[in-house]
């Protein structure tokens, strides 16, 4: 086997192998996007956050904004503190308001932005204001059959 | 000349199984002592990179034939069955997740690992088993030549390297193959399947992880390899055991290994 | 002799384990410039002492000293030094078979030296040309016959002119022309290159051929030595049976076994 025959196809063999990893870094994973863009931090409290992950999306519009970056709990005020990390070119005002939607009926939790009428923008660090907590299935079947016992109370009453 | 068996009574079961379990773990001190060794002894390897080139040819390269056809049934196969059982619930279109996700996080890594342990580990035992019976090794000690540096070392890392790039190609044509029966075939929307897949398998928790599996096998393949080919009995019953055993407990290491991995790469929803 | 001895082997005992010793209190010289013969029965220990003068093996008691330097005292890097100075003929030629026959020659030239090209070229072509293997440079050792391996072995052993050739039953296997040839290639080189050369083998009239002084080992132990022509005429027992090759004497030709009627007798038994 003559050295240089070795050598190209080493060669081959290693630029084959790059290539396949650049591959599954463009086109199957998301290195396009959001690796190299700017982002801002923003914080918002939620009395529920339900199954939000890092990483989940944050979309206004229904367009992806940014990513969820970090996930905590407030000890004091007994609230969850999620921080967005949002792409630099979108800017929101400082009344912004966050909820916690599902996508589809039982897909993955994401964080829905909509802006408020407010001319100050969010800056690096800011807390978001208004949020509203996720729906909790177990809340929602709870209140569900609180309602049901109620009106069939008030039925009862109702019929004496 | 044999001397009569003595009496197969519990105790002498029982001091057998001591005796295989203390030689197996003298055995893993050896080849921890042995790998250390490899690695202080890589200088040669790396700075006469020729060497190492010519073991990447005979490991990587001559690899790349089974991994390439193999990783294109896998991904076909994942296509198929994927598709069978996600439009029961009519997520079709969601093909492009499994498939991705399935080829980047643990097939990839894991077959690409097992078919490089068989056909490249095993090769790689019975080259060394065979200098070693042949008196190779000796003749090159004798002259004044570390046979570690020179024959070891260029083929440890020659494995090292190989793993993660047929990984990588293993998952990339998996991934075709799951396009060509999922797109082509079945009729799933293209666009669907890379935007669905590009949405959510992330570089740096699933794809880096996956390299990261990869280089973890590549050196527990390479490195129990060269161990067994350089431990073997200089006979030729003594290669062929050594390659077998190279074959075997590279695979267990290899799945072992990929639970390990996984369990801490992957653990929870939350990825906290 | 007025200069030192290349090899010097006083009192020499070694052994695997304490029970069985393989050498037991071995002495012996090699003077500057000698070919001696070191022969025994297969698995006589002759093959343990050239190991141990190879600083293979760590001789258990005893002094070994090789070209004025005590063996047992080298660290890694010493042995290296040492061997650098010898050069080793394996039984069956041990060339790597994964290169030409010109690689095989040019091998410690190219790890040991920084020689040019032309230079190495030259060097590997003189030393194929001294066992008459020129034309066989690119050849690979898959194609020669064990003769001829055994002869490019040679060469590759000799490509630094070491001081010492150790010879591991050279003579093994081969038909009488390659026997002559090795032979004669043995002695040849050793007193045109100036070396000296220890040949551990079994073949009585190849090695009383070429060889200055011969020590026979038995069972561990030197049993006698002298010239092939003082051992010739010599008296014991058991250089007799070996010179002669005959089937009984001090190395009884059965086995141990256990009387041979009893043995029929349990047998039909069984």
């Amino acid at each position: 086997m003559k050295r240089s025959t070795i050598d190209i196809w080493v060669g081959i063999f290693v630029a084959a192998g790059f290539a396949g990893l650049l591959f599954l870094a463009l086109k199957v994973g998301n290195l396009a996007s959001f690796s190299t863009a700017q982002t801002y931090h923003v914080k918002a409290k939620f009395a529920n956050i339900g199954g939000l992950k890092v990483r989940a999306p944050i979309k206004s519009a229904g367009v992806v904004v940014g990513r969820v970056s970090e996930v905590g709990f407030d000890n004091e005020s007994y609230d969850a503190v999620v921080t967005f990390n949002v792409d630099a070119q979108y800017k929101f005002p400082r009344d912004t308001s966050a909820k916690i939607l599902t996508s589809g009926l039982l897909g993955e939790q994401y964080v829905g932005l909509e802006a408020g009428g407010d001319t100050v923008m969010l800056k690096d660090g800011d807390l978001l204001r208004l949020t509203q907590p996720a729906v909790v299935l177990e809340d929602l079947i709870g209140q569900f059959l609180l309602n049901k016992a109620a009106d069939g109370k008030d039925g009862k009453e109702g019929k004496k | 000349m044999s001397e009569p068996m003595p009496p197969a009574g519990p105790r002498h079961w029982v001091e057998n199984l001591g005796h295989h379990i203390t030689s197996k773990i003298w055995r893993l001190g050896f080849a921890a002592r042995f790998f250390f060794y490899v690695l202080l002894h890589s200088g040669t390897a790396l700075r006469r990179f020729g060497l190492t080139i010519r073991e990447i040819y005979f490991a990587g390269v001559l690899s790349m034939i089974i991994i390439l056809v193999s990783g294109l049934f896998v991904g076909m196969v994942l296509g198929l069955q994927g598709y069978d059982t996600l439009q029961r619930y009519g997520s079709g279109e969601a093909l492009g997740v499994l498939v991705a996700l399935s080829l980047v996080r643990e097939l990839g890594p894991v077959v690409a690992g097992l078919l490089f342990a068989s056909r490249a580990g095993s090769a790689i035992t019975a080259e060394i088993g065979l200098m070693k019976a042949t008196e190779q090794i000796a003749a090159m000690e004798m002259m004044a030549v570390d046979p570690i540096a020179r024959v070891v070392a260029p083929r440890f890392w020659a494995g090292v390297i190989s793993m993660p790039l047929l990984a990588a190609l293993f998952s990339a044509m998996g991934i075709f193959g799951g396009y060509l029966i999922g797109v082509r075939l079945i009729g799933v929307d293209e666009g669907a399947f890379w935007s669905q897949m590009q949405a959510s398998v992330d570089v740096r928790n699933d794809i880096l992880n996956g390299v990261i599996k990869s280089v973890v096998f590549g050196v527990a393949v390479t490195w129990i390899a060269v161990f067994e080919g350089y431990d073997a009995t200089p006979t030729a019953e003594g290669v062929s055991g050594a390659t077998t055993r190279t074959v075997v407990t590279s695979s267990l290491a290899i799945l072992a290994l990929d639970f390990v991995l996984t369990a801490l790469m992957f653990t929870g929803g939350n990825g906290q | 002799m007025a200069t030192a001895p290349i090899v010097e082997i006083e009192k020499v005992s070694f052994g695997y384990d304490a029970a069985r010793l393989v050498l037991s209190d071995v002495s012996l010289r090699i003077a500057p410039g000698s070919v001696v013969g070191i022969m025994g029965q297969s698995g006589c220990g002759k093959t343990t002492l050239l190991r141990i003068i190879a600083g293979w093996l760590r001789a258990g008691a005893g002094a070994a000293r090789v070209l004025g330097t005590e063996v047992s005292g080298l660290d890694a890097k010493g042995i290296f030094a040492l061997r650098r100075k010898m050069g080793m003929l394996f039984q069956f030629g041990a060339l790597f078979t994964d290169m030409t026959v010109f690689d095989n020659v040019a091998f410690q030239m190219r790890e040991h030296t920084d020689l040019p090209a032309d230079l190495v070229n030259d060097l590997v072509l003189m030393k194929l040309e001294a066992v008459g293997l020129r034309g066989a440079a690119r050849l690979m050792p898959s194609e020669l016959s064990g003769g001829m391996a055994r002869r490019v072995a040679l060469a590759r052993a000799m490509a630094l002119d070491p001081q010492l050739m150790l010879y591991d039953e050279p003579f093994t296997g081969l038909d009488p022309i390659s026997l002559g040839v090795i032979a004669r290639l043995v002695r040849t080189l050793n007193d045109s290159l100036g070396q000296t050369s220890i040949v551990v083998s079994h073949d009585v009239e190849e090695c009383f051929a070429i060889v200055d002084y011969v020590y026979f080992v038995s069972a561990g132990r030197v049993v006698a030595e002298g010239t092939p022509q003082e051992l010739r005429r010599a008296d014991t027992p058991f250089v007799q049976q070996f010179v002669r090759g005959e089937t009984d004497g001090p190395i009884p030709f059965h086995y141990p076994a256990p009387a041979y009627e009893a043995d029929l007798a349990a047998a039909a038994h069984v």
